[in-house]
């Protein structure tokens, strides 16, 4: 071989290597974590969560009473809507590898692909937990100006809240995941999460059979002891571990099998 | 090195792959020829681990895809160019896939340079792009990681005149330099420039595998002159057999070998050429014929 005469030509040589490593978690995550910013689709859903908690504070300067206007009134109010478009973040994160067929490249870089399913769950919940730290520091924006305004301003607040809000959030998020590893589908996936516990809810209200296991079931009902300020009892856990085993371990479960099985083209 | 061996892949009774084997050699360019539809996209996902073939193995440097710890530092893959993200920059997409890999950054600007896509068109989105610029960002993926084997699906595919050329010229250093080329199309005169061995598919099922030259050759040589009967009296001395053909005669012999003759019997020739192959383009009109009438029903 010649393989030292034509420097051009030099850059598509085969070399010889030393056996290389496989990619290591941190760098898939890493990875996963440029490709929820690096489109304007993606980066301009990351900007309208921050917004959305933003607007929601600045809504409550304006319009709710003086006493109101504390740091735990503008914080909790926030996530709701957060954590509406978060689930959105994690079924794009998941079905945009199909939908722009980028499955094509990513798997045939990584053919293990538990590796990049499990890469992208912690790159969504990375994400969650930073969305937590956006609702805290636009909750504490608002206070100040809420004290410098006539508000109340006061600080205080339950560390148990955050906990609480991570738990929401996360939840949120791994559940719109789950609803894309099972669906591969975009339009699918995020019609199908928003609709199908809504769906749930609304049944259980009219169809009395259903309304003991909606108890346990409909997520809308079971997360809401984590918006209040008093402790959440033994039985609501359950009944939120219930919900979440069906809305969100069961459709993870069945949707990794089915991303590891399917023909990638 | 690409082992392929007895590969089949079924959807429901219809066999898509059936029984493919065939071995790609460092060094080599390998021409994975068929009519659209034949099974070439398939067998190439097969052989990446994308496909889980339904009997049969492959392997890539002696290894199953999926057992590469770090596949793209090894085979440069490039299935579908318009498989990137349309709102990724072709920077972008490069600059992904090298941080997986564990490459230098600077590998990045270096590959776009070398398949032609300045500055400017790398901080264009992909959406922006043609076929051709898909195609050239497709093969600066596949040469990222610095790899020893290259599979390409149809990669001359919307590249204009002078793009075929270059890419041909690229891949030809590649197997010169040891590397191991597989590349797929359905045109028997785009490969034929460029590859060293043919395995034309059809129907799934493997067709013809060879040597370039002998499955192309072995037909002949076709000769003409003016002075028809000269030039057979010449060929019957040198003791070659002649046949007419609709283009003059055809003598089971090389160039060489016929125009001695024609020179010791001082025949003055017209035309002298190899008759090409006419065998296996025949062969592969036959398939593509046929494919395609499947594929207008369905």
């Amino acid at each position: 071989m010649t393989t030292a005469t034509a420097p051009t030509a030099g850059a598509v040589a085969p070399r010889q290597h030393a056996p290389v490593r496989r990619p290591s978690m941190l760098r898939l995550t890493v990875v996963e974590l440029r490709k929820l910013v690096d489109t304007r689709a993606g980066r301009w859903l990351l900007i309208t969560i921050g917004l959305v908690a933003a607007v929601i504070v600045t809504l409550q300067l304006i319009y709710a009473k003086d006493v109101e206007q504390t740091f735990v009134n503008f914080f909790v109010p926030s996530l709701l809507p957060v954590g509406v478009l978060l689930p959105v973040l994690g079924i794009l994160s998941i079905t945009s590898e199909w939908s722009q067929r980028t499955a094509l490249t990513t798997y045939a870089l990584v053919p293990r692909r538990e590796r990049v399913v499990a890469a992208k769950l912690i790159a969504v919940m990375l994400t969650a937990l930073a969305s937590v730290l956006a609702s805290l520091a636009v909750a504490a924006v608002g206070t100040l100006v809420a004290s410098a305004t006539g508000g109340a301003g006061t600080w205080g607040m339950d560390a148990s809240l955050i906990v609480n809000a991570v738990i929401l959030q996360v939840t949120s998020v791994l559940m719109g995941a789950a609803f894309g590893l099972l669906l591969l589908n975009p339009p699918l996936a995020i019609v199908g999460y928003l609709l199908l516990p809504t769906l749930w809810g609304v049944l259980g209200e009219m169809v009395r059979p259903l309304r003991g296991p909606s108890e346990w079931l409909d997520t809308s009902k079971t997360m809401e002891p984590l918006f209040s300020s008093d402790a959440v009892t033994g039985e609501q856990w359950g009944r939120m571990a219930v919900s979440l085993l069906v809305w969100m371990v069961l459709p993870l479960a069945a949707g990794l099998v089915r991303t590891l099985r399917r023909e990638v083209s | 090195m690409i082992t392929v061996e007895n590969l089949t892949k079924r959807y429901g009774p219809h066999p898509a792959v059936d029984d493919v084997s065939f071995q790609c050699e460092p060094g080599t360019v390998t021409g994975f020829l068929g009519p659209n539809g034949a099974g070439k996209s398939t067998t190439m996902r097969m052989i990446c681990g994308l496909t889980a073939p339904t009997a049969g193995r492959a392997t890539v440097s002696g290894r199953a895809y999926r057992e590469l710890p770090n596949p793209g530092r090894e085979v440069g893959v490039l299935l579908d160019a318009s498989a990137q993200h349309a709102g990724r920059t072709g920077r972008e997409a490069l600059t992904l896939s090298a941080y997986t890999m564990g490459l230098d950054r600077r590998e990045v600007a270096a590959k776009l340079d070398l398949v032609g896509l300045n500055a400017v068109a790398a901080k264009r989105r992909v959406r922006a792009y043609s076929l051709g610029m898909r195609q050239r960002l497709g093969l600066a993926h596949a040469l990222l990681g610095n790899p020893r084997v290259l599979i390409l699906d149809e990669p001359a595919n919307g590249l204009d005149p002078e793009g075929i050329f270059w890419m041909r010229g690229l891949l030809r250093d590649f197997a010169d330099r040891g590397g191991t080329v597989l590349l797929s199309s359905h045109l028997l005169r785009e490969v034929e420039a460029v590859a060293d061995r043919l395995v034309v598919i059809g129907g799934g099922r493997i067709v013809a595998q060879g040597n370039k030259n002998e499955l192309l050759a072995g037909d002949g040589t076709v000769v003409r002159a003016r002075d028809g009967a000269a030039l057979r009296r010449a060929l019957e001395a040198a003791g070659l057999s002649a046949a007419d053909s609709s283009e003059g005669l055809l003598v089971q012999a090389d160039a060489e070998a016929v125009g001695q003759a024609a020179a010791d019997a001082g025949v003055a020739l017209a035309e002298l050429r190899p008759a090409g192959g006419g065998g296996l383009e025949q062969l592969f009109l036959t398939l593509t014929a046929g494919e395609s009438t499947k594929e207008a029903v369905r």
